[in-house]
């Protein structure tokens, strides 16, 4: 496909693509977005075979934006065609890692770009049915989702003989009822079952044996949203973009002490550095002391990272994850036992209480880190810690478990010394109003 | 009491679904919405409808937070004490509406109006700190803010969500998340300042994706295919 600019080409750090058209009056509306020439891959995908439309998904190289990155067009073919039972495509919209913050908005001002992204994307797997569980603590998200729906129907986008096609589909949006783990995508199928949400054992994976034992595709929503752009430009146009093994472009969310906190949509392999500078740098009179670059449960960076190219590999390389691009921001106020307590409560109070490793092992790592935090215990406890860390990653039944050590054992790593200097002062040496946003308030 | 009409939707979400059972999450919904919570006549008619057992429904309900076992106020107030809320002043706002509302995580005031929580990350932190009514963003909260809005909601002062429509009831909110559409869909912006940080960036600069992508019209681009 050749596909001509009518204006020149103007590359710089941002790429909006899926972000575009964020600002148009009534973007979430299906006239607003077909005036974008919204549906119209939609089209050219009906004209190709499905198998071509994994092809072209393949061939872009696109990888998960769930956090864990794994291939899409590749899981797409997992699909086993010759299974008797009907495909179904699951949208992961649950997004609750703390710190991300992309699909929610993506969903409020551009609906239907996850709308005909759901579309394409179960013509690929010869879907008929299709779900969006969407979390839901987000209601005007979800009125955004269901009005887009039913617009989508009323226009022939969904329901039966899509676009004359003969291929028929139906979407329904489901929402949540609070559990961080319905996430992950077991327990998210479990859920979508009308179950408590607690993760499957693996073999079988979805692909085969996923919603009501039928194959079944799972996907973020950033993910399935960032179809129809490839379908519409091409693979090559996506490949063309991000670094090597990193394809194309995602949203980096900004959060935290930064001067302007929000979504920057940009080619992967961007960095720390680059994408401050556009935000204003951290917040004025103040210094980068530590960060997450993909959500709680990527082990933390420090400014000693600020350039490291925030694709998969070079994260990886660095000893973090590139997760879901979650960046949240501390400065120097914050004691970062404080903010490790407190994801560490969280990830307590969210285990599913399934496995021992990580029901027990969240338990015990709240009590050693609150101990720390009061001043309490001892320089020995650091070591427990890391122990109990120990007896968690890699024992757990799911990532959960996983996760809520990675806070933890970076942060013995980058600042062993401020844990000491809480025995050592008996308490926390930071003043909590000197990190928040209005330290006059409470003056 | 769950009236024929409620029956009537229950089972009209139950048929959404392949397989009844997957409409268990937004009958609990409509059930929270018809009865202020997960009452046992509630569950009852859950079990009824999907065929289960009631102690089945119930193991399903206590299982997710937003379902509640006590009466829940016509605002649920939620503060985010999640890290970066937390540190961003989210604490000090809770801390703030407790004093201020006289009430517990949890709890209730006494007039019924509101119930204030501490939840977890609600994908909005680019918002910090996050208040959450009845599940609508209130985004760049100080202390002084929460207090203000608490107290106009009890007085039944009109109210918006930054980012949506009027305010609601937790009862009305809760019947959206059934799946019946309330209508507002259209209130409210596209996104709120922070969503467009990086975007007004690049609308400055006029920096785009490499051969338009969607930036620009998708139908000039077409336009201008065919005309080759
Ligand atoms: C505890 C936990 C929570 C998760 N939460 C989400 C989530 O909210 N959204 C999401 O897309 N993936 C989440 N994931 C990852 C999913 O399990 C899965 O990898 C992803 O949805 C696959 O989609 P992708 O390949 O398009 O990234 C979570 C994983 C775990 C272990
Ligand atoms: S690791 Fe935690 S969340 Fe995952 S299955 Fe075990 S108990 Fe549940
Ligand atoms: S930490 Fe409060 S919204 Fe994410």
């Amino acid at each position: 496909m050749t596909v001509v600019s009518t204006s020149s080409t103007n590359e710089g750090p941002l790429t909006p693509v899926l972000t575009a058209n964020w600002a148009d009056d009534r973007s979430w509306t299906l006239a607003s977005y077909a005036a974008q020439g919204g549906y119209q891959a939609l089209d050219k995908a009906l004209g190709m075979s499905p198998d071509e439309v994994i092809t072209a998904v393949k061939d872009s190289g696109l990888r998960g934006r769930g956090g864990a990155g794994f291939p899409t067009g590749m899981k797409w073919s997992f699909i086993p065609q010759d299974n008797p039972n009907p495909k179904y495509l699951v949208v992961n919209a649950d997004e609750s890692e703390p710190g991300t913050c992309k699909d929610i908005p993506l969903m409020m001002a551009s609906p239907h770009t996850l709308v005909e992204g759901v579309i394409i994307s179960s013509y690929a797997i010869r879907a008929n049915r299709a779900f969006i569980y969407v979390r839901g603590e987000v209601l005007h998200v979800i009125r955004r989702l269901q009005a887009a729906v039913a617009e989508a129907y009323a226009a022939g986008h969904l329901g039966t003989n899509i676009h004359g096609s003969g291929y028929d589909l139906d979407l329904v949006v489901h929402a949540g009822a609070g559990a961080y783990i319905c996430g992950e995508e077991t327990a998210l199928l479990d859920s979508l079952e009308g179950r408590r949400g607690q993760p499957r054992l693996r073999p079988p994976f979805p692909a085969v044996a996923g919603l009501y034992a039928s194959p079944t595709v799972i996907n973020n929503a950033e993910s399935i949203a960032s179809v129809p752009s490839i379908i519409e430009n091409g693979a090559d146009w996506f490949a063309g973009m991000g670094t090597e093994k990193s394809n194309g472009f995602g949203i980096f969310s900004l959060s935290g002490h930064v001067t302007r906190p929000g979504q920057y949509e940009a080619p992967l392999g961007i960095t720390l550095r680059q994408l401050l500078d556009l935000a204003g740098g951290v917040r004025e009179g103040h210094e980068l002391k530590f960060w997450t670059p993909g959500g709680s449960s990527t082990p933390l960076f420090t400014a000693e990272h600020l350039d490291v190219p925030l694709d998969f590999e070079s994260v990886g390389a660095a000893g973090s994850m590139l997760g879901t691009r979650a960046l949240q921001i501390f400065d120097e106020t914050v004691c970062v036992v404080r903010a490790v307590l407190r994801w560490t409560e969280f990830y307590k109070h969210e285990s599913c209480g399934k496995c021992t490793p990580c029901r027990e092992g969240t338990w015990w790592l709240v009590q050693v880190l609150g101990r720390l935090e009061k001043g309490q215990g001892s320089a020995e406890d650091l070591d427990l810690l890391l122990d109990q860390c120990d007896n968690i990653l890699g024992r757990a039944f799911c990532a959960l478990g996983d996760g809520a050590t990675s806070p933890i054992t970076s942060s013995i790593k980058y600042f062993r010394d401020e844990y000491l200097a809480h025995l050592e002062q008996g308490g926390c040496p930071f003043d909590p109003a000197k990190s928040s946003l209005f330290e006059e308030v409470l003056a | 009491m769950i009236d024929e009409t409620t029956y009537a939707e229950l089972r009209e979400i139950a048929a959404r679904y392949p397989q009844a059972r997957s409409g268990l999450l937004p009958m609990l919904h409509l059930v929270q919405s018809a009865e202020g919570r997960v009452t046992p006549e509630g569950i009852q008619a859950c079990a009824e409808v999907l065929g289960l057992t009631e102690a089945e429904v119930s193991g399903v309900a206590t299982f997710y937070t937003m379902y509640k076992r006590r009466p829940v106020g016509d605002y649920l107030v939620g503060v985010c004490t999640n890290t970066l809320c937390a540190v961003m002043g989210g604490d000090a706002i809770f801390e703030r509406l407790k004093d201020h509302l006289e009430v517990g995580n949890d709890e209730t005031t006494a007039d019924g109006r509101i119930t204030l929580e501490h939840i977890e990350c609600n994908a909005a932190c680019d918002y910090a700190p996050v208040m959450m009514i009845n599940w609508e963003f209130v985004d760049n909260q100080t202390p002084q803010s929460a207090v203000e809005l608490v107290d106009d909601l009890r007085s039944g002062v009109e109210r918006h969500s930054t980012r949506g429509p009027r305010l609601c009831t937790w009862r009305q909110a809760e019947r959206v998340l059934a799946g019946f559409n309330d209508g507002l869909a259209d209130e409210g912006p596209s996104a709120g300042a922070a969503s467009l940080a990086g975007l007004s960036i690049a609308q400055e600069n006029d920096w785009r994706a490499p051969s338009a992508g969607r930036g620009a019209s998708a139908g000039e681009r077409i336009e201008t295919e065919e005309g080759q």
